[in-house]
């Protein structure tokens, strides 16, 4: 070599000194990703062990195997919504950048999610939506929100000993009852330390001359009698009653701190008494976001929340490009700004959107370590793409290569149009 | 006529102007006071997530099972260093974490050096089929690796690689290299055509016009292509999954194993995520410029 260059005349015109220079790169490609190319292709066409030629099979099989269409479901949700999606807040919020002094900031920070691993996004993302209110955030903000607007229930869980029976209103007395007669509820399945600190000792009420009075309290068994009024069991304070005639309710009331309660102004004929289930209701504890039907969605968000940054700087750049005077002339022309962004903005954006959109159209269809990471072992399957059944298939729990090698070429042709878009651009670039 | 209407013309704005300008100027300062606290809120919904995480990484396993991370700003006294100590005491994560650097360190050399040569004769050098070659690369940057698993894997375990440091580093090289000469293609074909043949007269080999000229040029595009390679190795799973065994794990694979109990695992699982952050998080606000550009160009991945 060094002999030729030393006499070539014209150094760089020879095919020969290219050999050093492609050799590494050539001879790593082609041994691990062109061949590899072929042999999937090739190993698709057999059984599982390897041995034996069985045609289509492992093709018939992918497309009847329930898990395999699942996945197939789930990369069809994720390609129409999550890229458009991505595009879509990304142009919104680059234009909107626009107009702020801390557009550096704030691409920055929705960058961020870029520089770290799609595992540890996942990890992150499993805590946020974490079932747990006392651990994952949405879920505490969600019964934040909903306890100030309906305050959960003081006695969670708690019920009538005898002699009520349960409706979907609440608990009704099977007895009925008049003016001047003495209600005793005995609760229980309430734990005495949940009890407010404000409930006083329980006493029998005295019979009221044309009141309906009674009493509300925990009626512990330990260590008292059973239906009993015992010293040591308090009056439950700040439950509602109603006393119900021919289905109606005809009066309300609350007990007060040592649990006696008053119907003053009752008719004669009878009522029966109700506790209504909202006394009892269990708190609100937020969305199962990682169970089966919302896990697909909530994966998505994740996605949305790593690419964004994405988007927003591909734009951005896109958006500089565009000649400050064409936005002007519309803003002259009296345009308001949606119509500039409509009518001007996006049009001349639109080969970068497009970029854009195929982009993460490719980053879509490989999608694993997201799915793999947050969606817990027993909702995988729900949550399962492509990419994550291959290797499931073919390492994971599965061990048939012949099917696996299928899924990969069938991932393989669903990248192939977005290879062609890339060469076609490449060429056009050139030319 | 025309010249009234001209006169008129020029007169509108004259007069309407401040009014005009007092009112959209109104609009916009309220839009923008809009805009800020959209974008705010926006920032901050990005920032939550990594915050919470950064904060039960902090918090012993009783108090991260109890309560929420949020309830810090009450009890500040619960954040601790203890999971960090743990973490690092711990044989097996401390060595997926070197490990994660002897598979990302020479994934990213070889890498640059093997595309940086190609780059040059797909630039400068002609020989025919230049052309499809480059098609070629440009087509492999879509490339599914899930297409390569079970091949590669046999040829792993023929040559004994399977299960080593070695593969993994293999494969990430393979599968890095068509964006890295795309990037750096791209990158020396904008090359001023008169250094190179200004090289060429003086009688300069083709390695000494790579070396001398064209890589003290390319240096940006360079920096931005290490550390694109460097995260995207580091951040890997999948490769690792399958070639890695438990010796020569990287961190991301390492820490799999706890996610089966998640509830009882966030300390572990919150410190090892942010331990495996650490790196690229510095890497990224060190060199933002560089990575920004790298993921730009080589989003095509």
């Amino acid at each position: 070599m060094k002999l030729r260059q030393s006499v070539d005349a014209a150094p760089g015109r020879s095919p020969r000194q290219a050999i050093p220079f492609l050799l590494p790169a050539l001879v790593v490609l082609a041994a691990l990703v062109l061949y590899p190319l072929v042999f999937s292709l090739i190993r698709s066409f057999f059984d599982a062990g390897g041995d034996e030629f069985v045609g289509l099979r492992n093709y018939v099989d992918t497309f009847t195997d329930p898990r395999t269409l699942t996945a197939f479901r789930n990369n069809v949700i994720w390609v129409v919504v999550a890229p458009a999606a991505v595009t879509g807040i990304g142009l919104v919020l680059a234009v909107l950048t626009e107009r702020i002094r801390w557009a550096t900031a704030f691409r920055l920070v929705l960058f961020m999610p870029m520089a770290i691993s799609l595992f540890a996004s996942g990890i992150i993302f499993r805590l946020v939506y974490e079932e747990a209110p006392e651990q994952g955030v949405v879920n505490a903000a969600l019964v934040g929100v909903h306890d100030l607007f309906s305050p959960s229930s003081q006695y969670p869980g708690a019920r009538p000993r005898d002699g009520y029976t349960r409706t979907e209103e609440g608990y009704v007395a099977t007895a009925p009852s008049r003016a001047g007669d003495t209600v005793m509820v005995p609760l229980t399945g309430f734990s005495p330390q949940e009890v407010p600190a404000r409930a006083l000792p329980a006493s029998q009420p005295a019979t009221g001359n044309g009141e309906l009075r009674g009493l509300v309290w925990l009626d512990v068994s330990v260590g008292g009698n059973a239906g009993k009024v015992d010293p040591i069991e308090r009056g439950l304070p700040g439950i509602g009653l109603e006393a119900v005639r021919d289905g109606k309710v005809v009066a309300r009331t609350t007990t007060g701190d040592d649990g006696r309660f008053t119907f003053p102004d009752l008719a004669s004929d009878e009522v029966v008494v109700r506790l209504p289930a909202s006394n009892f209701a269990l708190p609100f504890r937020g969305l199962t976001w990682l169970g089966p039907s919302l896990i697909t969605p909530v994966i998505i968000s994740s996605w949305i929340w790593i690419m964004t940054g994405f988007a927003i700087t591909f734009i951005a750049a896109g958006l500089s490009a565009i000649p400050r005077d064409a936005l002007e002339a519309a803003r002259v022309d009296g345009a308001t700004e949606w119509q500039v962004f409509r009518r001007v903005t996006i049009p001349l954006l639109s080969p970068v959107l497009l970029v854009v959109f195929v982009t993460l159209v490719i980053n879509v269809l490989k999608i694993f370590e997201l799915v793999f990471v947050i969606a817990p072992g027993s909702v995988q399957s729900e949550a399962n793409v492509l990419a994550l059944q291959m290797w499931q298939v073919s390492f994971g729990t599965g061990g048939d290569q012949g099917a696996g090698s299928a899924l990969a070429v069938i991932l393989f042709l669903l990248v192939a149009p977005a290879m062609l878009f890339n060469i076609r651009r490449f060429r056009r670039e050139r030319s | 006529m025309t010249l009234v209407a001209e006169e008129v013309r020029i007169e509108v704005p004259v007069s309407g102007a401040p009014k005009r300008g007092v009112v959209s100027r109104l609009v916009s300062r309220l839009g923008n006071g809009f805009v800020q606290l959209v974008l705010a809120l926006v920032a901050l919904f990005w920032l939550v997530p990594v915050f919470g995480l950064l904060i039960a990484s902090l918090r012993d396993e009783s108090a991260n099972t109890a309560s929420g991370w949020w309830t810090v700003f009450t009890k500040p006294s619960e954040l601790t260093l203890d999971n960090y100590a743990d973490l690092v005491a711990n044989q097996a994560v401390w060595q997926s974490f070197l490990n994660t650097f002897y598979i990302a360190v020479p994934a990213t050399v070889l890498v640059v050096v093997m595309a940086a040569l190609a780059s040059y004769a797909l630039s400068w050098i002609e020989f025919p089929g230049r052309e499809t070659l480059t098609v070629v690369v440009v087509g492999l940057l879509v490339m599914p690796i899930q297409v390569a698993l079970i091949p590669v894997a046999k040829l792993f375990g023929a040559f004994g690689l399977f299960g080593t440091i070695t593969g993994v580093v293999l494969f990430h090289v393979a599968f890095g290299l068509p964006f890295a000469i795309f990037l750096l293609r791209n990158f020396f074909t904008g090359i001023p055509r008169d250094l190179i043949e200004a090289a060429r007269m003086d009688g300069a080999t083709e390695w000494v016009i790579f070396k001398r000229v064209v890589l003290p040029v390319a240096k940006p595009a360079i920096a931005s292509l290490t550390i694109f390679q460097f995260l995207w190795v580091w951040n890997d799973m999948l490769v690792a999954l399958v070639f890695a065994d438990q010796d020569s794990a990287p961190i991301t694979v390492a820490l799999r194993a706890q996610l089966r109990q998640f509830g009882t695992n966030i300390d572990l699982l919150a410190t090892g995520a942010f331990l495996s952050m650490v790196v690229p998080l510095a890497v990224f606000l060190v060199f933002q410029k560089y990575f920004v550009q790298g993921v730009l160009a080589g989003s095509t991945k």
